[in-house]
């Protein structure tokens, strides 16, 4: 599928989606991570469902208003959700801050590349200027997400290793 | 998909989301799947306290108290038929079951045949991990036949059984399958299945991350459906048998009436009925 | 009696309408062959100018059509040597053990004359006959039949010719004793019902508006005979797949804010316990009307038995207080229906309704019975943005529970078990909490003197529930008039049990007897699990299918355990 936008309040709309979804992915991590009694995790993406919805914010203010939403599946995305989502499926109860970080920066590669190739592709100035300012900002977070991840050791080899059974419930 | 469109959106996610925290696997398919259907909602705007979730036991069926809409989290098996009398009692709502595998075709089989042929205005919504995950990984009837599990050592030698077409031979009106990893594509399935009058059924495949771990590459094989879908039973039926379970998309769209005995009211009362007993 | 489609039980309710017509009191239960169709049949029909309520100790007459296979009936007909039989010479020849009785025996040509009338039968004649000797009139029988046999091809002329014929019959044999007709009656008060009847009619009355059953005899009448009229009055009955659907629609639809049943016995309430603990735990108001047949499993599905009781009070898996009630009689089966509605809706609980097969399906003419007063309505939680607790703990254990559709009360009714907001818990606080509550709410409600009937005063009692009271009220008033002062207890509300008022009722009580019909004395059981009974205690506790008559309750009142 090709990226076709080339208008602003188009832009601006699947700008506002992938930052209010990347919130809404977030925030749902954050509590499997209170629920699985991972605080520092749950901190991590609760901060970073914060920092996305700066950006919510802010894509409001330029345009306006709130931008009127497309169908869930009109959206253009490239990836089954908005790029700047942590994919469902994603993360594990055991996981450690490295790893979270890593999906997170994955999060926002995957949305300077959207903001990247839709500057390419666009025919209109205004929406290639936007794009090309979004995706920057995307790249800006990356690099400093890069240097978070450096101050986290990896995991160790057997890191998903649990010596308990899992619970049967009901 | 025609809908008026507001200037702003009435609701979003949020409106739709307990404060209630999932209690599931992080990596479980069933997130993925709650945020579809609070996508459908949002899509639809219909108001929260209109919508009725109702459900059996299971990890699965553990969604309605995750929503912000009435919830109804009742017996393993049996939310078909609690959906039957709380649609057929309340018309207006917006009436949806959520399940899995294990409550809606196998201990819920027969209420799955039933409210298939009732035809009741509701949507059920299956989340198949082919696996029961709240027992703790024993096989269900979708479960492959050579699955190893505690219980069945070497598998159960039983063929699993093919949901969409046991819906469609039992009169389902509309027959879909997703994939909770591509939320807005079973998003878009719940919403042509909450419109489309009669009993809509909707199976998506939902990785259980931790008994069925192999499911991660579910998302390698599933593929969308490459035709239209078909109001021809008798083209639906070759379809869904000649399938290989991983095809995504709506496979039938029926148009048979739904079953109207609803609650209404009357202006009679009950001094005729006891006439006809007087002596 | 009679077989082979010779309309025994046509002849009987034809009979027992025609009664009512001319200021009977009566009732009719009736005893059938395993057959679908052509199988021996019994209609056995007792008036008084009285109200009846049960059968007695004997039949005064037995018309027999024919005998084939009628040995199978001779424990449910006792005659003695004042009963009349009156059979068709053509019958075949009567057994021995009937004869045996004493009873006096006339051979009538019921059926050769029926050949000779046109449009007439067997059957027409002996009801001809039986409404001569029962001093009936010919009219009200006449009206009876064309009202009911019209639609079967039969001519007003032919109809009347034969009952005529019938009643010449009397003459040709030497039974001279007629019945006087009994005082004239003002018309209008009185019904013509069955239990069944009754029961559903209480439903609607206590505001049932949805009912989702799956068929099951001696239940299903009830079900058949309510489907219609629940949709004149906007409501509707649906045949679910199974008593796991019926329960659960019910369930539904209940959550839904509409007064809603089911309609089952023993084997269907059986698949129906898991839900019913799920309406105890998220609180959901239901009624299960259950008419009790011979158990266990399919058991003996035409005949009556008081065996559902144990599992009504304790089938239900974890601490379930829930509300079990019994009819006593046809009439009070609207009332006790009526009631359960009303319970169950105010307390959010499910109300197990025991009948039986013997009221379920007995036809009547009973007084109509009054109305109930009004019972408060279920709580409703109207709309509201402040925080809802759908299982908030109140004092009375009652909740104000949202109907879907309610604005800013949305909450998900759970059968996990839940705090007070609703939201799943297995901690200890929250489960002692709700246990307590769910508890509370049954037991400090007030249930007034509906719990049981008293009747009498005296130092014997006699404890007794459902149809086996008709047979118990009879004996205690026949004791009284041998000097025996004797108070009859019949529960009508078996759980939650009562009892302070129990003390009460049994103050001075020096001998209990407890009459019941279950082989394995479950009320018996149940009486010394929750109510102090005297050092005397005599048992009647015998299985169906013979009803318990009220000569052997006054057998055991006069003369004790020894006779
Ligand atoms: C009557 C009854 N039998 C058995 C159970 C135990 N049980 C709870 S959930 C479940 C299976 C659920 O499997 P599925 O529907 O596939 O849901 P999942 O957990 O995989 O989402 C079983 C057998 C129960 N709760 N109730
Ligand atoms: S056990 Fe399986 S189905 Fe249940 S929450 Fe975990 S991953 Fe999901």
């Amino acid at each position: 599928m090709n990226l076709v936008i080339n208008t602003l309040d188009e832009l601006l709309a699947h700008a506002h989606e992938l930052e209010r979804e990347a919130v809404e992915r977030y925030e749902d991590l954050a509590g499997q991570m209170e629920v699985h009694n991972q605080p520092e995790l749950a901190e991590l993406f609760h901060k970073m469902a914060a920092i996305e919805q700066q950006h919510v914010v802010k894509v409001e203010s330029l345009a306006g208003s709130q931008p009127r939403p497309l169908a869930p599946w009109d959206y253009q995305w490239q990836t089954p959700e908005s790029p700047e989502s942590v994919p469902v499926g994603q993360g594990h109860y055991r996981m450690n801050p490295h790893q979270a970080l890593t999906l997170v920066l994955a999060c926002e590669e995957r949305a300077e590349a959207f903001f990247a190739e839709l500057a390419e592709s666009t025919s209109d100035p205004a929406v290639r200027e936007m794009a090309v300012q979004f995706a920057a900002e995307e790249k800006q977070h990356a690099e400093l997400l890069k240097e978070w991840l450096a101050r986290y050791p990896e995991p160790k080899a057997d890191w998903w290793q649990d010596l308990d059974d899992p619970i049967a419930q009901e | 998909m025609n809908k008026a469109e507001p200037l702003i959106a009435r609701y979003s996610h949020k409106d739709y989301k307990s404060a209630v925290k999932p209690i599931w696997c992080p990596g479980c398919g069933h997130f993925g799947v709650e945020s579809s259907l609070f996508r459908a909602l949002a899509y639809l705007e219909l108001p929260p306290e209109q919508v009725a979730v109702v459900s059996g036991i299971g990890c699965s069926s553990r969604i309605p108290a995750y929503t912000q809409c009435y919830g109804f989290h009742g017996v393993h098996g049996r939310a078909p038929a609690v959906a039957t009398g709380l649609k057929l009692a309340r018309p207006e709502l917006t009436v949806i079951v959520t399940s899995g595998d294990g409550d809606a075709f196998s201990i819920g089989g027969n209420h799955f045949i039933h409210a298939c042929r009732r035809n009741v205005d509701m949507t059920l919504l299956v989340m198949d991990n082919e696996v029961y995950g709240m027992t703790k990984g024993q096989p269900s009837p979708t479960t492959p036949a050579d699955w190893d599990s505690k219980i069945a050592p070497g598998g159960t030698g039983v063929n699993p059984f093919a949901p969409l077409a046991v819906a469609l031979a039992s009169g389902a009106n509309f027959i879909a399958r997703g994939f909770s990893g591509d939320p807005n594509g079973v998003a878009r399935l719940l919403v042509e299945a909450i419109q489309h009058p009669g009993f809509s059924f909707v199976q998506v495949l939902s990785p259980c991350v931790t008994y069925r771990p192999e499911e991660k590459f579910w998302k390698k094989m599933v593929h969308s459906s490459s035709v239209e879908p078909t109001h021809d039973p008798a083209v639906a039926g070759h379809r869904l048998l000649s399938d290989d379970g991983f095809t995504t998309g709506v496979f039938y769209i029926g148009n048979r009436p739904t079953y109207t005995a609803t609650v209404g009211t009357s202006d009679n009362d009950l001094s005729a009925i006891e006439e006809e007993l007087a002596i | 009696m009679g077989s082979g489609g010779a309309g025994s039980i046509t002849t009987g309710s034809l009979l027992l309408e025609a009664a009512g017509q001319v200021g009977w009191y009566g009732l009719l239960t009736r005893s059938v062959g395993p057959q679908i169709r052509g199988g021996e049949a019994l209609a056995m029909v007792r008036l008084a100018p009285t109200p009846v309520t049960g059968h007695g100790d004997r039949y005064d007459v037995l018309v027999a059509l024919d005998w084939h296979n009628a040995s199978r009936f001779i424990a449910e007909v006792p005659l003695d040597d004042k009963s009349l039989i009156l059979a068709d010479a053509n019958g075949g020849d009567p057994p021995p053990a009937i004869l045996a009785t004493g009873a006096h025996l006339v051979t009538l040509p019921f059926t050769d004359l029926a050949d000779e009338l046109p449009g007439a039968r067997p059957n027409l004649l002996a009801l001809g006959m039986l409404s001569e000797l029962l001093g009936i009139s010919m009219d009200s029988t006449t009206q009876a039949v064309i009202r009911t046999l019209s639609d079967k091809g039969l001519s007003a002329a032919h109809a009347t010719d034969a009952l005529a014929a019938g009643g010449q019959l009397t003459t040709t044999f030497p039974h001279t004793q007629r019945l006087a007709p009994p005082k004239p009656r003002d018309t209008g008060r009185y019904w013509l019902i069955t239990g069944n009847q009754a029961a559903a009619l209480g439903a609607l009355r206590g505001g049932v508006r949805f009912a989702a059953v799956y068929p099951i005899t001696p239940a299903t009448d009830l079900s058949e005979w309510m489907a219609p009229r629940l949709q004149k009055l906007g409501g509707q009955l649906i045949q679910a797949e199974d008593e796991i659907a019926s329960m659960n629609m019910v369930l539904g639809a209940s959550f839904g804010g509409i007064p809603s049943m089911t309609i089952t016995s023993g084997p269907g309430l059986a698949l129906m316990t898991e839900t019913l603990g799920l309406a105890v735990a998220a609180e959901v108001p239901a009624v299960v009307v259950n008419v009790m047949r011979g158990g266990p499993s399919t058991g003996i599905p035409t005949k009556s038995e008081q065996s559902d009781l144990n599992i009504a009070l304790y089938g239900l898996h974890g601490d379930a207080p829930h509300l079990v009630l019994a009819s006593q009689s046809v009439a009070d089966c609207l009332t006790t229906t009526q009631w359960a509605v009303q319970l169950s809706e105010a307390l959010q609980c499910p109300a197990i309704v025991l009948s039986d097969q013997f009221m379920g399906q007995a036809l009547t003419i009973c007084e109509r019975p009054a109305p109930l007063p009004d019972a408060p309505p279920r709580r409703i939680a109207s709309a509201g943005s402040d925080r809802y607790d759908r299982y908030a703990l109140t004092e009375d254990g009652i909740s104000p529970m949202a109907i879907p559709g309610t604005l800013g009360r949305q909450h998900t009714a759970d059968g996990l078990e839940h705090n007070a907001h609703g939201t799943p818990s297995s901690g200890a606080a929250d489960h002692l909490a709700q246990l307590n509550k769910r508890c509370t709410k049954l037991e400090q409600y007030d249930y007034g003197d509906a719990w049981a009937e008293i009747d009498g005063e005296g130092e014997t009692v006699v404890l007794t529930w459902g149809s086996t009271a008709a047979a118990v009220l009879e004996a205690a008033t026949q004791a009284r008039a041998s000097g025996l002062a004797v108070k009859v207890i019949a529960l009508r509300l078996l759980s939650p049990t009562q009892p302070d008022k129990m003390a009460l009722a049994m103050r001075g009580a020096r001998r209990a007897l407890v009459v019941e019909q279950s082989h394995s004395a479950q009320f018996h059981h149940f009486l010394r699990a929750y109510y102090p009974l005297p050092d005397q205690v005599e048992v009647i506790s015998r299985p169906g299918p013979l009803p318990i008559r009220p000569g052997e309750v006054l057998n055991l009142l006069l003369h004790g355990n020894q006779s």
